[in-house]
Parts: C-alpha cells; structure tokens; sequence
C-alpha cells in the first residue's frame, strides 16, 4: 500500500517577509542618503553650470556652438566680446576620433595577446602592468609626449605628408608638423589604450572556457577559436570600453594641452599645426579670463559635461547589457 | 600516450591532460632562433638602409617577420597558415599598444633619477627659482599638499562610497539600478569640469582658491572609483553569513554594521587607495581650484597650495632644461606615489581573500 497522497506532496515554500523596526529604518534611510548624493551630486554639477552660463546662452544662443571666434572685447564697447566654441567641439571630437581609430586595433590585439597568446608567467606580469599603466596621471603621458613623442610625430606627420598629400585630410599648408592633432590624438591614443586593453582583457578573459576547449577539441586554430566565439562573445564589452576609453580622450586636459596648437579656426586637416579641444581652452583662458569670459568658459564646460556624459551614459548601457545577458 | 591507458590498480592517478597542439621543444627553439635571425636582420636594414631609429627598426622587424612567417608555412594548409598571420599581427598590435607605457616607465626613472637628491624631497621651491641648479629647491611643498587635499578627500569620499556600496549590496531598494547607472555615469566626468564646478560653487562663495577647494574637486572624481570598488567587494561576502546573522537574531542594520562591513575591511581600504592612486595625478581641476604655490601650506582654507602636479605642470611650461629635469623628478615622483598605492592595494586587498 502506497503512502497518502498528501504526504507525498512537498510543502509549500513558506513566503519570506521582513519586518523592520525602527533601527532598520534608520539605517536604510541614512544609507540611500549616502547612496544619493552621488546622483544629487550628478545633477548640482549639471545645474550649478548651466545656471552660471545661462547668460551665454542667453546671450548668443546657437551662435556659441556653431561661431569660430573667441576674442575678448575692450571693455568699451569698441570691440564687442564674442566667443563661441565651433573649432574647439570639432576639435575635441576630431582628435577624440583619431585616438581612438588609433587605440582599437591595438587595444584589441593587445587583449587578446595577453589573455591567449602570453605564457601564464606573462600574463601574469603584464595584467598587473596594464592596471598600473592605466593608472598613470595624463600629465607624465604629456610630459612622454613633449620630450620623447614629438620627433616621431613629426617624422611619421612629414612621411604621411609627402605619400598621402594629395588627401584632403592629410594635406598640410605649413610644413611644420609638430603641435597638430595627429601628434596629439597619437599621444591621445597611448593614454587610452591601456584603459581599454583592461576592459577588453576583462571581458575576453570571461569568455567560458569550455566554448574555447570545444573549438579546440572541433580541430580549431588559436584564431579559429578567437573568431568564432572570443570576439562574438566579448563584442559589447569591448564597445563599452571604448566608449570609455572616448569619454576619457573627449575630456583630457593636459596632455592635450601641452601638445596641441590651440587656433580658433575650423581645421580637419590632421597634420596642420592647429586645432582645439574644450577642456584645454578652459586651462588655457581661465587665468586672464574676464567676468564675462570666465562665464563662457562655464558654458563651453557645461557643453563638454553633456557631451561626455552622453558618451558615458551610452557606454554603461552597453556595459551593463553585456553582463547582464550572462 | 601511453600515459592515458593507467594500469588497472592505480586507477585514483588522473593521467596527465594532453595538449597535441603544443609546439614541442624543437619547434619553439627553432621559433626562437628564427626570431632572433630576424632581430638581427632588421638591426642590419635599419644599419645599412634609410629606415632609422625605434619606428624604423620595429617596421623592418615586422616586415622580417611577415616574410619568415610566410616561408615557415608555404607547406601548411590555409587555416594554420591565416593562424600563424594572425599571431603575427596580434604579437605587433601588443607590442605597439604596450610600448608607450614601457617607454613612458623608462623614460620617467632615467630622467627623472637625476634629480632625485635628498633636498628634492625636503625643501621647497620659495627662495629658489625653477632654473637653479638641481642640489637647491625641492618638491616638498608640492607632496605636503598633494598628501592634504588627497587625504581630504579620501575622508569626504570613502563614508559616502561605503554608504552606497553597502545600498547597492545590502538594501537593494528601488533605486538600484539607478544608483549603479549614476555612479558609472560619473565616472566619466571631465576632471576640468569637476574643477569648474568647484570653481563655480567653492571657491565663488570663500572667495579665494584653497587646498579645500582642491580637495573637493578631487573628490568629485574619487566617488565613483571608491563606490564601485567598494561594491565589488561587498560583493564577495558570501550570502550564507548574512543568513547566518539573520537566523541569529540580527537585524539588518547590525547585520550590515557588525557582520558584513568588517569582513571586508581590507577591501574597502583598498576600495579607498584606488581611489587616491586614481585622483593623486590629476592636474586639471587643481589649476582651477588650489593653484599653486612656492611654499609651504599647512591651512587647507589658507589660499592657494601647492601640488605635485601643478608642480610639475608650472615648470614644464617654463621650459628650460633645469625646469624640465625638475619636472622628470616630480614625474617620477608621482608615479612612485601611484606604485606604492597599488601595490598597498593589491597586498591589502589580497588579504580578504584568504
């Protein structure tokens, strides 16, 4: 004779509730408070700008984008200030994107070397190096860039020139070669590099190890299996850190500024000796700055925060997504 | 093979895992000796033809190696042969992606160690000027204020960080995702903008530039390094002690405070030193909040302070060959300061583990 039915029946999971009493709701209140302030923060940095350069807007409307002056009037009414931020927003944008044409190729290549290629020994030495390396302050990269970058830039700038001159990217109307976007979206794309290579590594190397061996076990080369699953698997994850890795080189100060020839004139031409970028503007105007001035650095501040925080909201999406498909 | 049939009575031995597609000892030897062939070989075109310096020299290597690379497999079938280019290519893209960062380690300790003399690291820059000889003047000023306005902001930051790493881990409420999005959104935050922001708020309403000042834009960039960090780590404390204080009684509250939180201290250190190494170098925000100064400054609220990047920033754009050599040092410096954070991260952090 069987058992009753009844008791062969599992019971029903019992519902989980929590009570919390006063202490609890103490703790959790302080606890999101501190959580919050980095989203009050987010939203102080964005008003507290806006509001400060609201008079710029104001004043000149879309001219301050699209305008390619920056010129202090005299006070007087003689000369009447104007400044607008055209050259320098195409200028950020334009060595922005030759960093990163620069950096992704190798950033990927370099993942991939240290998570397939290297000996475990390796492997091991160069991921601590690439988080130390991703760790070095803009400035020494600038500093790198001055002193020991330049004369290669120059020299890589003139053969680019004399081959490819008839580009009208690439064509110059100065022969000098130092100081122009190329050299800095170079020195850029050093500095970003490492930061992707990281986030890339990370990913590749979350990769499952059985699709890997099984590729293996199917007869598959080393690229076989790279290309087959590595890459399709790590895909959005390397997008995310490239969108950070521009985030980074959209926002750079110093290195840019050290290595740019900052000309208020539309330039697309990469090897001329003059660009721009917002941020360097500001370093650059802000200790000479007027009253009136000081407000349209604000403004051109508050055009670069919303223009990397597009950036950054895009990569963490694409992060995000990727991590959570897992 | 013979290692894979065991005999029937060692049957606990786990044969030894095969790999056929390792090259054996012969193929890597040959490997190498050709590759050293084509270092050689490239060092004589670089010698005997136009090409010239390190990019020349990397240029020909590479173009040897295609060429090896070719020959080696003129007798594989396609699939190892694309393989084998693919190594190639993969192996240059490394080297070059890797090479500023060597170059940069190598460049900052042989320039920078020349100045690097025992007044570099006690005095200050008041009574000498940036082109004086490298036995007078010093960086002290700059690391004194540095250490400030990076302490101070670790001490703003690491509470907050904390508090939303444990709201991420621990609470969980509906903002969740919200927070998480805001906190990686952050990260990305221009360090000039974070310094315009201070400069707009702070510095406007104490009307003067300070350490305090400098302190607060560095935190603004801190945050998010020190919340992320923070809840990858509280990340790790494994389910079964939260329950474990649950079923003890605990209430979440002492739970969190008492059970959670001191499991992972070290972590959290660490969650804090990354954060410095990652706001110590920063020159952009400090050359709109604190300035810079030739002196000592002890008074966060005391005017413009001295920092080592502002340090090293103000001498480069003088130029001169005494002032770059104090830049290299202060370079050095810097990056010293971020090596021993990391590693002081990793040691810290790789006690939780254990």
């Amino acid at each position: 004779m069987s058992i009753s039915p009844g008791l062969q029946a599992t019971p029903e999971a019992r519902e989980l509730s929590v009570i919390f009493n006063r202490a609890d709701r103490i703790f959790r209140r302080i606890v999101t408070a501190g959580a919050l302030t980095s989203l009050i923060l987010l939203g102080l940095i964005g008003t507290f700008l806006f509001v400060r350069s609201a008079q710029i807007f104001n004043d000149r409307g879309l001219k301050f984008i699209t305008g390619s002056n920056w010129t202090a009037g005299s006070g007087d009414g003689v000369i009447p200030d104007d400044f607008s931020i055209g050259p320098m927003l195409t200028g950020t944008l334009l060595v922005s994107l030759i960093a990163l044409v620069l950096s992704m190729p190798l950033a990927i290549g370099g993942a991939l070397f240290v998570e397939f290629y290297a000996t475990p020994g390796l492997k091991k030495v160069l991921t601590t190096l690439l988080d130390l390396a991703a760790a070095i302050p803009s400035l020494i990269f600038g500093l790198w860039g001055v002193v020991f970058f330049s004369s290669y830039g120059e020299r890589w700038s003139d053969l680019l020139n004399s081959r490819f001159g008839w580009l009208p990217l690439m064509e110059v109307q100065n022969e000098v070669f130092g100081r122009s976007p190329f050299v800095a979206g170079c020195v850029l794309a050093s500095l970003i590099t490492p930061i992707i290579t990281s986030v890339s590594r990370e990913v590749f190397s979350r990769t499952p190890r059985d699709l890997v061996d099984t590729c293996y076990a199917l007869g598959s080369t080393r690229w076989g299996a790279i290309k087959t699953v590595v890459l399709p698997f790590g895909k959005s994850g390397v997008i995310g850190g490239a969108m950070l890795g521009l985030g980074r080189a959209l926002g750079e100060t110093v290195a840019v500024y050290l290595l740019l020839n900052i000309v208020f004139r539309y330039n697309f031409r990469i090897l001329e000796s003059e660009g721009g970028n917002i941020a360097s503007l500001i370093a650059l105007k802000f200790g000479e700055a007027t009253e009136y001035e000081l407000k349209a650095l604000v403004a051109a501040g508050f055009v670069l925060f919303l223009l990397t925080l597009v950036v950054n909201i895009v990569a963490a999406s694409i992060v995000e997504r990727s991590t959570r498909h897992r | 093979m013979s290692t894979i049939i065991a005999p029937a009575e060692k049957t606990e031995v786990v044969p030894e895992p095969i790999t056929p597609w390792k090259p054996s000892q012969k193929t890597k030897s040959v490997s190498i000796i050709v590759f050293l062939a084509s270092l050689f070989l490239s060092a004589a075109i670089v010698l005997l033809t136009g090409l010239a310096g390190i990019d020349g020299f990397g240029l020909a290597l590479f173009c040897v190696v295609i060429v090896v690379t070719t020959v080696r497999n003129l007798r594989s079938n396609q699939k190892s042969r694309k393989d084998a280019f693919v190594g190639v290519f993969v192996a240059s893209a490394a080297m070059l992606a890797f090479f500023p960062w060597m170059s940069i380690f190598a460049s900052v300790i042989v320039k920078g160690v020349r100045g690097l003399q025992p007044n570099f690291l006690v005095e200050n820059m008041q009574f000498t000027t940036p082109d004086d000889e490298l036995n007078m003047g010093g960086a002290a000023h700059a690391v004194i204020g540095s250490m400030l306005m990076v302490s101070i902001a670790a001490a703003i930051t690491l509470p907050l960080g904390i508090l939303s790493g444990v709201y991420l881990t621990e609470i969980r409420g509906r903002l969740t995702f919200l927070v998480r999005f805001v906190v990686q959104s952050m990260s990305g935050v221009p360090s000039i903008v974070a310094g315009l922001f201070v400069y707009t708020t702070f510095v406007d309403y104490t009307s003067k530039f300070s350490g305090m000042a400098g302190a607060l834009a560095l935190a603004v960039l801190m945050l998010p390094t020190v919340a992320r960090t923070a809840e990858e780590v509280l990340k790790l404390v494994p389910d079964d002690l939260r329950s474990a204080s649950y079923a003890l009684g605990a209430r979440q509250w002492r739970t969190s405070l008492m059970v959670v939180l001191p499991t992972v201290r070290s972590g959290l250190m660490t969650a804090a030193i990354l954060g410095v190494a990652r706001v110590i170098g920063e020159t952009a925000p400090l050359l709109l909040t604190s300035l810079s100064n030739n002196s000592f400054v002890f008074n966060p609220l005391g005017g413009p302070i001295g920092s080592l990047p502002t340090y090293v920033f103000g001498l480069l754009q003088i130029g001169t060959e005494n002032s770059i050599n104090r830049a290299w040092t202060g370079s050095l410096v810097l990056l010293i300061l971020v090596l021993v954070l990391f590693t002081t991260a990793r040691y810290v952090g790789g006690k939780d583990k254990k």
